[in-house]
């Protein structure tokens, strides 16, 4: 139930600037991912809000309430670790009471709080058991049994399914989200380096870089419209291909010389100075399908395939050194390794970057809204 | 982890050998003595000068002089004179191997021999200490006749030394003054300590890397150098509250003192080597330093605490230099040590006395030792490997 903002929050370690001032308004109940790449203070961030990192400047509320100031526990804010971070020498059950211990309340109420979370996460069994004794999906469990103990206005969490297993990964994103409906009002942010989880999970994605936000967006926007070279580059597995071309011929639609001659129409709008400028053009390979006569975007030889089955990923050599062109096709289409290929792709999945990596498209917006 | 699994798998037979071959000598090395002196304790103390203690299972053979009854003794029987019995009289029944008269060949007549002692006087002494002495004239004198003989003693264990030494030769006393020096000794620096370790591992106050760096320069002060001066500081400060000079609380801070920067580093490595997510989930969780401190790591702490209770423990007990220097020698203040020391001097030759007094200062090391082992080398390993 609580809205968070964040104003031009800096934090420096020493006279080393780790986020270079963040702004930010999450609304109450929503789902909110912080990815990015490692390092880029996705976790420091986090722990800001948290309360476990002082702000160096700038200025964060929690339900209208500036907190810079305020210990974590004052925050109605509950994190759930990587690590766990469970108390090895207490029991599940004194895992979960321990906030609520801390705290004096009534012992039938911390009885009644910490059997319902244990209800909801499948932990009733294991209530006695400390947590060496449990795997480490139940573990996380435990981790998040303890936050939803708390019941908190903001749950923090800080990659906590990269210490899972691969299939583990998958189902406890699913009780993830899951407990994200069964806690409308609460309000989430989760921090991951996968932009599977930032996907699935997000109601908005923030993406991070080198302390500094990217792009704010629902996955779809971050998908379809991503605002800068790092953003499309970042969102879609695999990458999307960039190259870079010249354009020819701006305005409503831009025509660009693709490096190595060939040639595109964009329907992106640019304005009339970008004429001859030197831009990045992107394409996501599963944007690209075999060329069916018409406008071929690239030629090129296939150079590897790797067959995942329902999809085959085909690494087109157009002539740029060492970076091949994924290309995304159906898994029953029949190639050879040397053959040679022509794809396209459909108008409305182009991408183009000015010099500076900013995508037109949203330029565009930008200069309508403005 | 991977690692050193593989490194051990990966070794040959005669590595593991060569290891198992170390640590059995190791063993016998550490064991041989303490079991020697738990033997030689508990044996009779005349069998101790006789034999080692390797040989105390088997019956030991010793060369004892006696006299047989006076002359007044005698009766005639079949017109000689005759003194019979049992030379042992009413001392435990020993088995006699050989006899003699003359201290210089004691060992002359096989038991059960007759010996011609001159004067047509002969003696015969079996096996079970019976004697028949017979002379064909009436013996005269006060005194009975001189004999020798090897005996042999079936091996006898006994308590009576630890009764001497505990209760007559004052170690009991001592033993129970090393107690009141030791316990105290061991948890005053212990609960100071933990606070600092956590303090300085912990939290974040201005001067704290100042502070660790000032206690591991005082790791290496040694005590010689600073024995004496703390000693004229405590004794002015004595004077300032008028407290006598030689005191326990004196040896308690001492020991205090000395054990406080080992203790701060040992326990603030492992503190510091804690998962950093369990303060902070604690601190989500509304605990105050303190409650972290309490709830969180110092059970968390506990093996190193243990290991730090033995090292302080175990040096504390063994100390001569500073009880000599803390302590008065007066009955109520002697520790075992300084009575071990006395006793060397004043019963030095008493194997007994020393076996004993030795194995009853090594008991209360031993029983700690073996009751917190298993923390011993967890904790020294928390020095030098972060976590560990
Ligand atoms: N206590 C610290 N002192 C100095 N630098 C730190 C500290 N904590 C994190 N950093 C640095 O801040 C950067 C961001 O770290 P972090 O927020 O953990 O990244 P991530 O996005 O992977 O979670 C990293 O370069 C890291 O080295
Ligand atoms: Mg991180």
């Amino acid at each position: 139930m609580a809205d968070l903002t964040l104003r031009q929050i800096k934090k420096a370690y020493g006279s080393l600037n780790i986020l270079h001032g963040i702004d930010l308004d999450i609304e109450s109940g929503e789902f909110i991912v912080f990815v990015g790449p490692s390092g880029c203070g996705k976790s420091t961030l986090l722990r800001t809000i948290a309360g476990l990192e002082e702000i160096t400047s700038g200025e964060l509320k929690i339900a209208g309430e500036v907190v810079n100031d305020v210990p974590p526990s004052k925050r109605g804010i509950a994190m759930v670790f990587q690590s766990y971070a469970l108390y090895p020498h207490m029991t599940v059950y004194d895992n979960m009471a321990f906030g609520m211990k801390i705290a004096r309340e009534n012992k039938a109420e911390i009885d009644r709080r910490v059997k319902q979370a244990a209800e909801i996460l499948q932990l009733t069994k294991y209530l006695d058991r400390l947590p060496k004794a449990m795997s480490g999906g139940q573990r996380q469990r435990v981790a998040i049994g303890r936050a939803i103990v708390r019941n908190p206005k903001v749950f923090l969490f800080d990659e906590p399914l990269s210490n899972l297993d691969a299939a583990l990964r998958v189902a406890t994103r699913i009780e993830i989200a899951k407990l994200k409906e069964s806690m409308p009002a609460t309000t989430m942010i989760y921090v991951t380096h996968d932009q599977v989880e930032a996907m699935t999970l997000a109601d908005r994605i923030v993406v991070l870089k080198d302390g500094r936000v990217e792009q704010v967006g629902t996955p779809m926007e971050l998908y379809h419209h991503p605002g800068n070279l790092f953003v499309a580059q970042f969102i879609g597995s695999p990458a999307m291909n960039i190259v870079s071309a010249t354009v020819e011929k701006a305005g409503l639609v831009t025509a660009i010389a693709i490096d190595g001659g060939l040639k595109a129409e964009v329907p992106v709008a640019t304005p009339d100075d970008a004429g001859g400028a030197k831009i990045s053009f992107g394409v996501r390979p599963e944007d690209l399908r075999i060329a069916n006569g018409g406008n071929v975007l690239f030629e090129g030889r296939v150079d590897y395939i790797e067959q995942l089955g329902e999809v085959q990923l085909v690494y087109l050599d157009i002539g740029r050194a060492d970076v091949p062109l994924v290309v995304k096709l159906p898994g029953n289409s029949v190639l050879k390794r040397g053959e040679s290929l022509k794809v396209d792709a459909d108008p409305g999945t182009l991408h183009i970057f000015n010099a500076d990596g900013r995508s037109y498209a949203r330029e565009q917006t930008a200069a309508k809204a403005a | 982890m991977a690692q050193a699994s593989g490194k051990s798998a990966g070794k040959s037979f005669f590595g593991k050998f060569g290891v198992h071959l170390a640590v059995l000598v190791f063993v016998v090395i550490w064991t041989v003595p303490t079991l020697g002196i738990l033997v030689s304790s508990l044996r009779d103390k005349d069998q101790i000068i006789a034999s080692g203690w390797w040989n105390s299972f088997a019956s030991s053979t010793q060369t004892e002089a006696g006299r047989l009854p006076p002359p007044e003794n005698q009766v005639e029987k079949d017109g000689r004179f005759v003194i019979e019995g049992n030379i042992f009289g009413d001392d435990p029944p020993r088995t006699i191997s050989a006899f003699g008269t003359r201290a210089a060949a004691p060992t002359q007549y096989a038991a059960g021999e007759t010996a011609d002692l001159g004067d047509g006087v002969t003696l015969q002494l079996n096996e079970d200490g019976t004697f028949v002495l017979s002379s064909p004239v009436a013996l005269e004198g006060s005194r009975g006749q001189r004999v020798y003989f090897a005996s042999s003693a079936p091996p006898r264990f006994t308590t009576e030394n630890y009764e001497t030494v505990l209760f007559s030769e004052g170690i009991g006393r001592s033993f129970i003054n090393s107690l009141t020096v030791t316990v105290p000794a061991t948890v005053i620096p212990i609960m100071i300590a933990a606070f600092a370790a956590y303090a300085l591992a912990w939290m974040r106050f201005p001067g704290r890397a100042l502070i660790i760096a000032t206690i591991i320069g005082l790791l290496v002060v040694p005590l010689q150098m600073a024995l004496i001066p703390l000693l004229q500081l405590y004794n002015g400060v004595g004077l300032f509250f008028g407290v006598p000079s030689k005191t326990y609380l004196g040896i308690w801070l001492a020991h205090t003192g000395f054990g406080l920067p080992f203790a701060i580093y040992l326990l603030r490595s492992y503190m510091a080597g804690l998962p950093r997510e369990l303060m902070e989930s604690a601190r989500i969780d509304g605990a105050s330093d303190f409650e972290i401190f309490l709830k969180i790591v110092l059970p968390l702490s506990f093996p190193v605490l243990a290991s730090f209770a033995i090292f302080q423990f175990l040096w504390v007990w063994n100390d001569l230099l500073v009880a000599m220097v803390f302590l008065g020698s007066g009955a109520n203040q002697l520790v075992l040590t300084g009575k071990l020391n006395a006793l060397l001097g004043s019963r030095g030759g008493d194997w007994e006395i020393l076996t004993t007094s030795a194995f009853v200062t090594i008991i209360v090391p031993l029983l700690v030792f073996f009751s917190l082992q298993r923390y011993f080398v967890r904790g020294l390993l928390a020095g030098s490997v972060k976590g560990g």
